[in-house]
């Protein structure tokens, strides 16, 4: 066998382990296993890769491995898990930005001949790399809520200025199709698509992060798929495609869990309608409750179900939120977690959140299933969570989250919603839940009210 | 089976060695990608909500497999400009693959434990 046929082997080999490896993540119990079987097949391809004939000089290669690790490692072992939107976003553009690198790399090494599919492949993840790569960047930025960001930066003319750089990216992919030995063109895409990224992330904000974050995961993949056929390299392409089509599904996900199409999400601007009933009129009626009187309510209640959203990672209240389930539990008092797709900023957001705080996963209930339990649910609490709990998704055709599939904690005997004002969530439309004859407000900050309560339960 | 991939591993590597500098042929590139695209439907449908984020970490480190491709540009000795773009490209990918993988393991040991 010689050397070519042992790398292709490995490789085959990387890409079968790739594919168990995201298998293993289809059940919590092998998901371990899955994650390192997956982290096997990246030691093999790399391995393969170092004996590869056309390396002649290692200390480049050793140099950007052992600086990367050590910076990927202090990463990934000192970020806190609410932090865990950030770090994805920044992941997926490091990917991204190897994407131009390699194929800017390969460019100047060996220019294919004009119009061949190795120079579109080329073009291909110049484009996909540098949006995924700026865009990331951003995405990163806004979740760290760093204070230049807070806000979209607002400029007129938004749509026809992303057409007309779109439009001019495409040009020049053309002419450099046309022309491989121009590679300064190869690096005009790049800048175009470097502001293409920026000016498309920047409108999107809040609760539309998750969209963003899924959707820019599959650009990662799909530009490593790239830059497998720029390389003619079939792990590249298999590992690129399955993690394209990972960040496809989650992003369809998402955006069916908030009722609204992908250019809705990528282009709409959610506004609120006019007509709308004024927030005044919606919370004349709105009961406060201290942590006694909530306290009393589980003196005679059998089932309880916590509803948490982004203010829950944002008050890092998960472990009071443990302490809180290991009390009630311990009176005998079944505790469930109804988790809305879109709850937090990203998928999943509240599930990695609840795991830390070691609550275990079989009690954290879907959509479906929370609302089949609801009706004969005596409390449900509802943390730090506002549009995902919010009726008028049902009752008003005309509200921006129409039609949304929301948490139905109307139903239950008793809502109590721990928010810190009656502020909107990031729709911007009043909430009639908290004005519900059964709903109690608990105006604190989340994990200073749930303390609070454990302790007026304790008391009582 | 394995007889099997032994073979076509054989196939494309003749391939290869034909066609010189692009490994693959688009036709069978593109035959691999469409596969490969059904393969991850498959699966990753299968995967509970729950772990949507290690899913998303976890498949982040797998596109770092783009690793394999800054390596050969970093060390194939070309001009100092290829030489750089690799290097930097090795730099980003390691962190992607390394960051990624370490990071879902971190999250799914808290998965595993308590349930």
């Amino acid at each position: 066998m010689d050397r070519g046929t042992v790398i292709t082997l490995a490789y085959l080999l990387a890409s079968v382990l790739f594919i168990l490896g995201i298998k293993g993540l289809t059940h919590p119990r092998t998901a371990v296993r899955g994650n390192l079987l997956g982290a096997l097949g990246m030691l093999i391809a790399i391995v393969a890769t170092l004996i590869h004939w056309s390396i002649i000089e290692y200390h480049w290669i050793i140099l950007g491995l052992v600086v990367g690790a050590v910076i990927g490692a202090v990463l990934a072992l000192k970020v806190k898990m609410t932090a865990m939107p950030q770090m994805v976003a920044l992941l997926n553009g490091f990917g991204g930005g190897a994407s131009v690198l390699v194929a800017g790399a390969e460019l100047t090494r060996t220019p294919p001949a004009p119009y061949s599919d190795a120079l579109i492949a080329t073009y291909a993840s110049a484009v996909i790399g540098a949006v995924t790569f700026w865009g990331s960047l951003l995405a990163f930025a806004k979740l760290e809520e760093y204070r230049a960001f807070r806000q979209p930066i607002r400029y007129p003319l938004l749509q026809p200025i992303n057409a007309v750089l779109g439009l001019l990216a495409l040009a020049l992919c053309v002419i450099g199709i046309g022309q491989p030995q121009y590679i300064g063109l190869y690096w005009g895409v790049v800048a175009i698509a470097s502001v293409l990224g920026l000016t498309l992330v920047n409108p999107i904000g809040g609760a539309d992060m998750p969209v963003v974050i899924a959707l820019l995961n599959s650009y990662s993949g799909l530009a490593a798929a790239a830059t497998g056929f720029v390389l003619g390299n079939a792990v590249l392409i298999i590992s690129g495609s399955l993690v394209g089509a990972s960040g496809i599904i989650l992003t369809n996900i998402m955006c069916k869990a908030m009722n609204r199409s992908m250019t809705n999400v990528l282009f709409g601007v959610l506004q609120a309608d006019e007509g709308a009933a004024k927030q005044d009129d919606v919370y004349r009626n709105v009961k406060g409750a201290a942590a006694e009187e909530i306290a009393m309510l589980f003196d005679t209640a059998r089932r309880v179900v916590i509803v948490p959203g982004y203010g829950m990672a944002v008050a890092q209240a998960q472990h009071a939120v443990r302490d809180l389930y290991q009390l009630l539990e311990s009176r005998g008092i079944e505790v469930l977690f109804g988790i809305h797709p879109v709850a937090g900023r990203m998928p999943g957001h509240m599930n990695v959140l609840l795991a830390e705080a070691e609550i275990p996963y079989d009690k954290l209930k879907e959509l479906d299933e929370i609302n089949s339990i609801l009706s004969e649910t005596d409390v449900a609490i509802v943390l730090g969570a506002n549009d995902v709990v919010n009726p008028l998704a049902k009752t008003d055709p005309k509200s921006p989250i129409a039609g949304m599939p929301i948490i139905e904690v109307d139903k239950a005997k008793t809502v109590v919603v721990i928010k810190r004002s009656l502020s909107p969530g990031f729709a911007n439309i009043p909430n009639p839940l908290f004005a519900a004859d059964n709903t109690l407000m608990f105006f604190a900050d989340g994990k200073r009210a749930v303390l609070d309560l454990i302790a007026a339960i304790k008391e009582s | 089976m394995l007889n099997n991939c032994f073979l076509l591993a054989e196939q494309i590597n003749e391939v290869a060695e034909v066609t010189q500098g692009s490994q693959l042929p688009l036709a069978l590139a593109l035959t691999i990608f469409v596969l490969a695209i059904f393969v991850g439907f498959e699966i990753i449908t299968k995967v509970p909500p729950t772990l949507h984020t290690p899913l998303m970490s976890g498949s982040n480190a797998i596109s770092g497999i783009t690793i394999v491709g800054a390596i050969i540009a970093a060390g194939a000795g070309h001009s100092g400009l290829a030489t750089l773009l690799g290097t930097i490209a090795v730099v980003l990918a390691t962190i992607n693959v390394v960051g990624g993988f370490l990071v879902t393991n971190r999250m799914l040991h808290m998965f595993k434990r308590k349930s």
